[in-house]
């Protein structure tokens, strides 16, 4: 596939080798193959039951893979790896339900990483949490607790916390979809920022609107398999599938 | 818990409902024949020698003992909530003393013993029961641990022993480890040998409690935790364990004052503790209830206070969280 040229190229920050796991009987991801470049932005879509939750977490080993190979930056992702904390700690994650730590302060949540993993003082990791937490915009909620926060701004601070880390790839996994709708955008805005300072996003989302104006390549999603990958304006305008036109007609009404 | 917000009309301020009351309570009063008894004597001007007041006595008795039941209820049934429950509250330990004190009680004999039991049994008990506690916090957090892993042995050590200690009675414990260890060879004092069942038998319980309080925090904590490139210990540590002991605090004080009341039970090994001292130093001048009603009421005061200190603590971490 042409769009796929770039790959070929570049050295891939990630990339699946003829993926597949099952839950039980069940094959939840059937022989991906996907290379993800280092900048790159790339929105899976699909209609739920897809896999594409599955994939993601597959890529900093959440979930296990049966099949195939998963490296990140050259490291491949197995069963007996020893350094899988050194790969997570490369690779941001959010997640729908944020997962902050409600013990702790949205700057304890931010520094918590910095400063327990990867040995950053606490004033450096403090300084560090407070310009992240400017980055996304609520540098005022630092010393509250997360249940004092909205969901918005919980996810924003999610967000932070993972970019505190320093990653060098981000991955979202329905970052909106917990949210009352007034707060959609607000968390898409910040996604919109961090895309445009070139991090390496991969987004599980719904939003199609933010997947056009972002994404360099769209994957969509059905029955654990990779039906179509293309760039938006292809994928929304000219769908090869059948299955992408009923999707997209069902999501873009 | 809820508390509607709809109040519903007084049960004790409907008539009905305050005859039937005064009928049973007639009834049972009347049952149990309070005439012998210092209300007897009270009513005197009224019914004449007590003992020779037959039924017409018996009776005027227990209607006064019911009239004046049913006009404290109906009386407490007005005031606020917080003062009904300081009122019942102090009634239910003037009856408490009354009953105490039907016993004829030699006070200038407690008083005699009183330091030794304080000094001495109080002592000993406190010792058992704080060593025995720490002991236990610590097995029951290693225990729960191991029980949480997917260790084969850790997990079948683990769960071997919760389901043994917590399967035995602790007195049989206690026997088990004072008797049978010298059998084989060791030889342990009765106060190591009460801490070590102590300890062992409510372990088994906390790691249960323990193991709970953890599962009880959600997976996503675990996830963004693991997200974060964070070890396990350091997950347990800083993340789990933090969020998990607001809700292990409630059940493991329940835990603290359950063994501190089960301490008495290595009194069959000699041990001078509280209740050992209750038993022996009234049996020397048959003077049993004095004895073992000050031990009830140092037990029932220890109890009180840990009660007090858990209190705290849970009004602690909910401030935090």
């Amino acid at each position: 596939m042409d769009t796929n040229t770039k790959a070929k190229n570049e050295n891939p920050v990630i990339s699946l080798d003829g993926v597949s796991k099952w839950y039980g009987d069940f094959q939840a991801l059937k022989d991906i193959n996907l290379d993800i470049n280092l900048k790159e932005k790339i929105v899976i879509c699909g209609p739920s039951g897809s896999g594409k939750s599955t994939l993601i977490r597959c890529l900093n080993r959440l979930e296990a893979h049966q099949e195939g190979k998963i490296h990140v930056s050259g490291i491949e992702l197995h069963e007996t790896m020893k350094d899988v904390d050194i790969v997570r700690q490369d690779i941001g994650m959010v997640f729908q339900n944020f997962n902050l730590f409600p013990h702790l302060t949205v700057l304890e949540n931010c520094m918590a990483g910095p400063n327990w993993v990867r040995g950053i003082d606490k004033k450096e990791a403090k300084e560090r949490a407070i310009a992240m937490l400017k980055q996304v915009k609520i540098p005022e909620q630092a010393d509250k607790y997360p249940d004092q926060l909205s969901g918005g701004q919980q996810q924003r601070v999610a967000i932070a916390r993972s970019l505190c880390m320093q990653p060098k790839v981000m991955l979202f996994d329905e970052p909106t979809s917990a949210l009352d709708p007034e707060m959609v955008s607000e968390v898409l805005d910040t996604m919109v920022e961090l895309a445009k300072s070139g991090m390496t996003m991969i987004c599980v989302t719904h939003e199609m609107g933010f997947a056009r104006q972002v994404a360099d390549r769209i994957i969509f999603m059905a029955d654990g398999e990779i039906v179509e990958q293309n760039t938006p304006d292809e994928f929304f305008n000219n769908p090869k599938s059948d299955r992408t036109k009923t999707f997209l007609d069902q999501i873009l009404i | 818990m809820f508390v509607d917000t709809v109040i519903e009309d007084k049960s004790l301020h409907k008539p009905a409902f305050l005859l039937g009351l005064s009928v049973a309570v007639l009834i049972f009063f009347f049952a149990f024949n309070f005439t012998d008894t210092v209300f007897g004597e009270l009513l005197s001007p009224v019914i004449g020698n007590p003992k020779e007041s037959g039924f017409f006595g018996r009776l005027v008795v227990s209607f006064v003992l019911s009239a004046i039941f049913v006009l404290n209820l109906f009386a407490i049934s007005f005031a606020r909530l917080r003062v009904q429950i300081f009122i019942v509250w102090i009634e239910l330990f003037l009856l408490f003393l009354a009953f105490a004190f039907s016993f004829d009680l030699k006070f200038s004999f407690i008083q005699s013993k009183i330091g030794l039991m304080v000094s001495k049994g109080l002592f000993t008990t406190i010792y058992i029961s704080a060593v025995s506690i720490v002991i236990a916090t610590a097995i029951a957090i290693v225990g729960a641990i191991a029980k949480l892993s997917n260790n084969g042995f850790a997990y079948a050590i683990a769960s071997f022993y919760t389901s043994l200690f917590r399967g035995l009675p602790l007195l049989l414990q206690v026997y088990l480890i004072y008797k049978g260890l010298p059998q084989l060879g060791f030889m342990v004092d009765a106060i190591p040998s009460g801490i070590a069942a102590l300890s062992l038998c409510y372990g088994a319980y906390m790691t249960e409690i323990f193991r709970a309080g953890i599962q009880s925090i959600p997976k996503g904590q675990w996830e963004a935790s693991r997200a974060l490139g964070f070890r396990f210990s350091l997950i347990l540590r800083k993340i789990i364990l933090p969020q998990a002991i607001p809700i292990i605090v409630p059940p493991t004080g329940n835990q603290f004052i359950a063994m501190l009341k089960d301490s008495s039970l290595v009194s069959v090994l000699g041990i001078w503790e509280l209740m050992y001292m209750a038993k022996t130093l009234g049996q020397r001048d048959f003077r049993h209830m004095e004895m073992l009603l000050t031990a009830a009421m140092i037990y029932w005061g220890l109890t009180i206070i840990l009660e007090m200190i858990q209190a705290r603590i849970e009004r602690k971490y909910q401030q935090k969280t």
